[in-house]
């Protein structure tokens, strides 16, 4: 009787088509790309329990109304002069303690960045993407000062700082230099933000 | 001459495709690894503004999505046309985020539940109430962390 030379082969002939219907299928479901967008921390809602009294010079206030207007510490402005606006207020450094502050020193205005907050109020009818603007606006000129006073000190911008830190593919030892670093400049120029609660004007 | 000739003779040879399911192999491990599987069908209009200044949101496992818009068409005869607010996979008040909310955050591992983020995703056409009222709500049950979720781009292609 003749020896078999060993198990028939398998045909793998359908292989690729198989593979290929798994790859569709992964092709279809998949979303590789991650999402992005302003970042913000939403004011607790117990109110402190001492009272701060803050000196009204120390607020910027932005009001938003329902048709997209915007005023700005009582005067009315356009949305591309806000950053301008807002940088001036942060860097004014009205009572000199600020050493790294280039502003004009008005009296009239904040005292220094640590002090200085912003006040963002809107109506119930302000359309979403004319507030994502102004966030936008805001967020920008606190990022433009800092990217600033980053490039002084580190050579380098504060937002490709941060993003480098907040990244999880960054190792350990890099993420513990880039820490102290990324405190530093968020202290220099701390984001003192409030949304304040909407309006229900008529 | 003839050697010329003889070179054409014979058919064209068949291309060698036994590398073929390998190729595909390897795409399909490639799109397996990246993948993340879409959790819900977003049944509302959904085009996010733009904004310059983004962070990435890193960590998929970290973040509660929350959509707002008018709903789509198929829904409209149904729900009207007025921005909705919709969690996971139905349309739901402002009063009824509190709860979704908690409820996924009961979801996560412990120690994750501190540091989640609540992504918003709205379309660029609501009103600022709904949100508001979003954010009242999510004062309350101590989700502060926000996240307005943009395209990147200039915000200024907002106003148009």
């Amino acid at each position: 009787m003749a020896r078999r030379a060993g198990a028939p082969e398998v045909n793998a002939g359908s292989m690729a088509d198989i593979a290929f219907l798994l790859l569709i299928f992964f092709l279809v479901t998949t979303t590789i790309e991650t999402d992005a967008g302003l970042d913000r921390m939403l004011p607790p809602i117990e109110p402190p329990e001492t009272d701060v009294i803050i000196k009204q010079k120390n607020i910027f206030q932005v009001l938003i109304n329902r048709n997209g207007q915007l005023l700005a510490d009582d005067n009315i402005i356009e949305i591309k002069d806000l950053r301008a606006k807002a940088m001036d207020f942060l860097d004014n450094n009205g009572d000199g303690t600020c050493t790294y502050c280039r502003g004009r020193k008005i009296a009239e205005s904040s005292d220094n960045p640590t002090k200085a907050i912003i006040s963002l109020k809107n109506d119930r009818e302000t359309k979403y993407s004319t507030y994502i603007t102004v966030q936008n606006e805001i967020v920008g000129a606190y990022n433009d000062l800092r990217n600033r006073e980053t490039q002084r000190l580190y050579g380098q911008d504060f937002t490709t700082m941060e993003a480098t830190y907040l990244n999880p593919e960054t190792p350990s030892s890099v993420k513990d230099e880039l820490k102290e670093k990324v405190k530093k400049i968020q202290d220099l120029f701390p984001q003192k933000f409030s949304e304040a609660e909407t309006s229900t004007s008529n | 001459m003839s050697k010329f000739a003889k070179k054409k003779s014979g058919d064209l040879p068949a291309v060698n495709t036994a590398s073929l399911p390998d190729i595909v192999f390897m795409l399909l491990f490639f799109f397996m690894t990246v993948t993340v599987m879409k959790d819900s069908t977003v049944k509302v209009q959904n085009t996010l503004p733009n904004a310059s200044e983004i962070k990435k949101l890193e960590k998929k496992d970290r973040v509660i999505t929350i959509y707002v818009g008018a709903p789509t068409r198929e829904y409209q005869s149904t729900f009207g046309t007025e921005p909705k607010i919709q969690l996971n996979d139905k349309f739901a008040s402002p009063s009824e985020v509190g709860d979704f909310i908690l409820m996924e955050r009961a979801k996560k591992a412990q120690e994750l539940q501190n540091v989640l983020t609540t992504s918003l995703k709205v379309d660029k056409d609501a009103n600022m109430g709904l949100i508001s009222d979003i954010k009242q709500e999510l004062r309350k049950v101590n989700a502060l962390k926000v996240n307005y979720t943009t395209y990147e781009g200039d915000a200024f292609n907002n106003l148009k």
